[in-house]
């Protein structure tokens, strides 16, 4: 049956050769930082399974993390769409619209119960009732929970899926949480970043097609493949960190230069993402490589981390020096307010007003879920 | 008896829109247009760094990911009376100019040419015919019957597979669809190849803004230093890839959008007798060539246009007090007791609709209640509407703007090319063209701005920011400003105060919002809403006109529905107790 193809069937189908078929599966390993060997492995999966079903919804967001998805580099995004996963609904690229679109949705559900990937962008706001966010008359959070049902793992895309970022951020006025204040009984990959980087999006997918498993995640949800090392780690400017050679002000000879961004506010040492590491764009850079101090936007919370001061500031403590020590190695505390959680706010010499209204903020979130 | 229709979710848009709509006689009698999510990022922004809050108020939009930003940091700046380095100010128009193609680009093809493309009718096709047709319209390399039969052949195996995807229950075959097949197939072709070279140009948001979505700016210039003899910097490397991806753009534009657009357009000449709408057209103006971002410089002019009377461009003040108000008499909001201009803003979130889930928002069908959670802008009480279309025509109607000329001529051009006159812009094919015109534009623009950068930088100026009054002991105890920008969907404007070194008030008036808007107190419509009256519906149960006429627009929801100001109520009575 035409609907049942393998996706190396289908490849066939559309006229790739054996020989384009094995070197595709080659990029792929090599995009996925695995040995060459594993090509093979790729190949044998791809043959036997039709493409993944993926529903993905679009919350309470800006759709930057949708515009970065579309910007992959390897594999292409007209690839992933085309030929290996089928994305059954999508709010911003798909056709049909209004009922028809609801409908394709309610028949992707019926018919791949158990199967589909659910791909949540953006947060869910849950104050009164969750009326901040609507689509064809039904809440954001009434969504999630009927959808999430029968996923059989869920991908929360971006820090608005993950922990809430902008509308979250203090005071949280629509009672913005991530999905996994929600979502309890179901697999979770959370991918952070403001957007996340086009091809850690990509090879979530793919990792997940390959392999027919979710990749291996950290004690906060996240793929170790691509959250396993803070930027400061892999940073361009790092020697100058440990030179002590330090940018004082924007465009002075240090600027110029490219020493190292910490006194202007790198929040590079506190945050775990693959910027230093895949770049961005296709490899050609990411914020600090062109200027830029990093705003650590895929921490939790970190709109708010600043303890009042301007994302300029310094960080008073650069955590752990030791290169490759992941999060779950390391322990929340030494991360800082990064990691976020009541313990670590109270650790802070300077807790704001503006994070204690967020703490109970997130509080009253919590239990109107729960309730 | 009138049938009412519901289309939500309006999909390919950015954000949650909802319109309800009458039909009787086969067209669209009235039409209600709701934003459904709101996020509230003004409130978000009180209280912080004036320099910090570009990074928060750029997630208003991630499709337009840089113009929020760079209109915050010409608010601050105008408040805090920061100038800017020469070599900044074209960094930023030239990352505005990508923007602007990047963004009509990926519209045109990936939100908007399903309205006007039978993707299935394009297996009927003729893959020698159709590199016919291509090749008779552009000098575009790929048009070649090998190349479209290779397409022909994966799209059949995309459909045979039966796993349809985001093509799944669309209106093909629907009779408002009038494309040949060879047209269909080439712009499928075209679908894909701008989804490959769209993430291309953006590329240069990262060279000088470090990554796309969401490339960072900075207030006081740009962050991105400057030195032709490092290699840390913006060196020769960068910039011979900025100029060779300009160069790339530019091409895509003249030899595939554009000739693709007026070929397409040449089939839907019925559109232009639809979806005008108001007739009342504003700008804000952008991309200076005057010394001091004078308006008289603009490339974009800003201006206004009231009943299509393109004899007469009207000066816009958006500082002026008067001029630019919001109303929340159809939206929901605790009401203001009057319109208020940005600098006052005030607003307190009151939904009243119906309890969700809901068919519909009203059962009266009158909507004459609060229905929306987009305010409702009016310019000197007139609601308008705002992006390219309007751009375009205050540029071909403002004749001492530095641009006239070149407008006026890549308009007339176009409308001889379709044998259509100059009323032909007021519609719904208007507006997709206008978009088509200017990224033309901008595309020329653009490799402008680079030369002027690159002599710039040649004559010894290296500087990119102005230190001078970076700390806030610099700055005046209370300040105001406006930053005003030409994004690609039109006219956008942040408002802010600051005061003791903090924002104090932030308010955002943004293309949508004017475009969506609900109803004003005097029952005015939006432009959306004004737009659909009199739109044929060919089927109703398949809406594929009125979603041709809304997505010419190209609305952009999350940006829209942002506003909340709940601490306002608390402001308004502090200042009267002064």
């Amino acid at each position: 049956m035409a609907s049942q193809d393998s996706f190396y069937q289908y490849l066939r189908n559309r006229g790739v050769s054996r020989r384009d078929f094995i070197k595709f599966c080659t990029v792929m390993a090599a995009s996925l930082g695995l040995e060459p060997g594993a090509a093979g492995a790729i190949a044998e999966a791809l043959e036997t399974k039709r493409r993944m079903p993926v529903i993905w919804r679009n919350f309470q967001e800006c759709t930057c993390c949708t515009e970065s998805f579309i910007r992959t580099q390897h594999p292409k995004a007209s690839d992933i769409i085309m030929t290996m996963i089928s994305l059954d609904y999508h709010e911003t690229l798909m056709v049909a619209a209004g009922h028809q679109a609801e409908e394709a949705v309610a028949k992707a559900i019926e018919d791949n119960r158990g199967n589909y990937i659910l791909a949540v962008e953006g947060a869910i706001p849950v104050k009164d009732g969750g009326i901040y966010c609507c689509i064809a008359g039904r809440t954001a959070v009434d969504m999630l929970k009927e959808e999430a049902k029968h996923a059989k793992a869920i991908i929360a895309w971006g820090s608005c899926a993950v922990n809430g970022c902008v509308q979250a951020a203090n005071p949280n006025p629509t009672g913005a949480v991530p999905v996994q204040d929600i979502i309890k009984d179901k697999p979770i990959i959370n991918v952070p970043g403001c957007p996340a980087i086009a091809e850690v999006m990509a090879g979530v997918i793919t990792h997940v097609l390959t392999f027919e498993r979710l990749p291996e995640l950290d004690s906060q949800g996240r793929p170790k493949a691509f959250y396993g090392h803070r930027i400061h780690d892999k940073c361009n400017r790092r020697a100058y960190f440990d030179a002590g050679m330090f940018v004082e002000n924007f465009d002075d000879q240090g600027a110029k230069e490219g020493w190292c961004l910490y006194k202007l506010g790198c929040k590079g040492p506190n945050t775990y993402n693959s910027c230093s590491n895949l770049e961005w764009n296709g490899g050609l850079s990411y914020p600090i490589k062109s200027g830029h101090p990093c705003i650590g936007c895929s921490e939790f919370g970190f709109w708010d981390n600043t303890g009042g001061t301007s994302m300029y500031a310094h960080l008073s403590e650069v955590p752990g020096l030791k290169i490759g020590v992941n999060v779950d190695a390391f322990g929340a505390a030494a991360v800082g307010a990064a990691i976020a959680g009541a313990a670590v706010h109270a650790g802070l010499s300077a807790v704001t007003k503006k994070q204690m209204d967020r703490q109970e903020n997130e509080k009253n979130c919590k239990n109107k879920v729960e309730g | 008896m009138a049938e009412r229709i519901v289309v939500d979710p309006i999909t390919r848009i950015e954000g949650h829109l909802r319109v309800e709509a009458k039909v009787e006689g086969g067209k669209i009698i009235d039409a209600a247009s709701s934003g459904t999510m709101i996020r509230g990022i003004e409130i978000i922004a009180r209280d912080r760094d004036p320099r910090d809050v570009w990074a928060l108020v750029q997630r208003i939009c991630g499709v337009c990911t840089t113009t929020h930003a760079l209109t915050s940091i010409r608010a601050v700046e105008e408040a805090l009376q920061i100038r800017v380095p020469k070599n900044a100010e074209l960094i930023r128009k030239i990352m505005l100019a990508v923007i602007h193609i990047h963004d009509h680009v990926v519209h045109f093809y990936h939100l908007h040419a399903p309205d006007w493309v039978d993707v299935p009718k394009a297996l009927q096709a003729d893959p020698r015919r159709t590199a016919e047709l291509a090749q008779s319209i552009s000098r575009w390399p790929k048009s070649t019957a090998g190349y479209f039969r290779d397409v022909q052949d994966k799209l059949k195996a995309f459909v045979a597979n039966g796993q349809l995807g985001i093509f799944a229950n669309a209106y093909w075959g629907h009779p408002a669809y009038k494309l040949p097949p060879e047209a269909n197939l080439m712009a499928v072709a075209h679908y894909l190849e701008a989804l490959d070279w769209q993430k291309e140009i953006v590329k240069i948001h990262t060279v000088f803004g470090g990554k796309n979505p969401h490339p960072n700016y900075l207030v006081g210039g740009m962050a991105s230093a400057i030195n032709i003899d490092g290699d840390n910097a913006i060196n020769i490397e960068r910039f011979n890839l900025v100029g060779k991806l300009i160069d790339e753009a530019l091409e895509f534009v003249l030899e595939v959008y554009l000739p693709d657009l007026l070929a397409i357009a040449a089939f839907y000449k019925d559109t232009a007798a639809y979806g005008g709408g108001l007739g009342n057209y504003l700008c804000f103006g952008d991309f200076s060539t005057a010394p001091n971002n004078d308006p008289s410089g603009f490339l974009l002019p800003r201006g206004a246009i009231l009943n299509k009377n393109l004899s007469e461009v009207l000066d816009v003040d958006p500082r002026d007090p008067q001029q630019i108000l919001e109303y929340t008499d159809h939206s929901w909001y605790e009401k203001a007791p009057k319109g208020l201009h940005p600098w006052e803003g005030e607003t307190n979130l009151k939904y009243t609709g119906p309890k969700a889930p809901y068919e519909t928002l009203d059962e009266t069908g009158a909507f004459d209640k609060p229905y929306s959670w987009i305010k409702s802008p009016r310019w000197k009480g007139h609601a308008m509407e705002v992006g390219p279309l309007a751009r375009m025509l205050v540029g071909y109607a403002k004749k001492d703007a530095p641009s006239h000329a070149l407008i006026k001529d890549e308009i007339d051009k176009a409308l001889q090319g379709l044998g259509v006159g100059v009323e032909a812009l007021f519609s719904t094919l208007g507006r997709t063209a206008a978009r088509g015109i200017e990224s033309k534009l901008c595309a020329l623009w653009l490799k402008q701005f680079f030369n002027e950068l690159i002599a710039n930088v040649k004559g010894g100026d290296r500087k990119t920011f102005n230190q001078e009054k970076w700390e806030p002991s610099t700055w005046p105890k209370e300040s105001k400003g406006v930053g005003l920008t030409e994004a690609p969907r039109g006219a956008l404007g942040h408002w802010v105060r600051i005061k003791d070194g903090k924002v104090t008030n932030y308010q955002c008036v943004v293309p949508s919002t004017w475009n969506a808007s609900p109803k004003d107190l005097k029952g005015q419509h939006g432009a959306y809403e004004a737009s659909l009256l009199g739109v044929p519906m060919a089927k109703a149960d398949q809406p594929v006109e009125l979603l041709r006429t809304i997505h010419s627009f190209d609305p952009c929801l999350a940006c829209a529905a942002h506003i909340i100001d709940t601490e306002s109520q608390q402001t308004t009575k502090v200042e009267i107790l002064r």
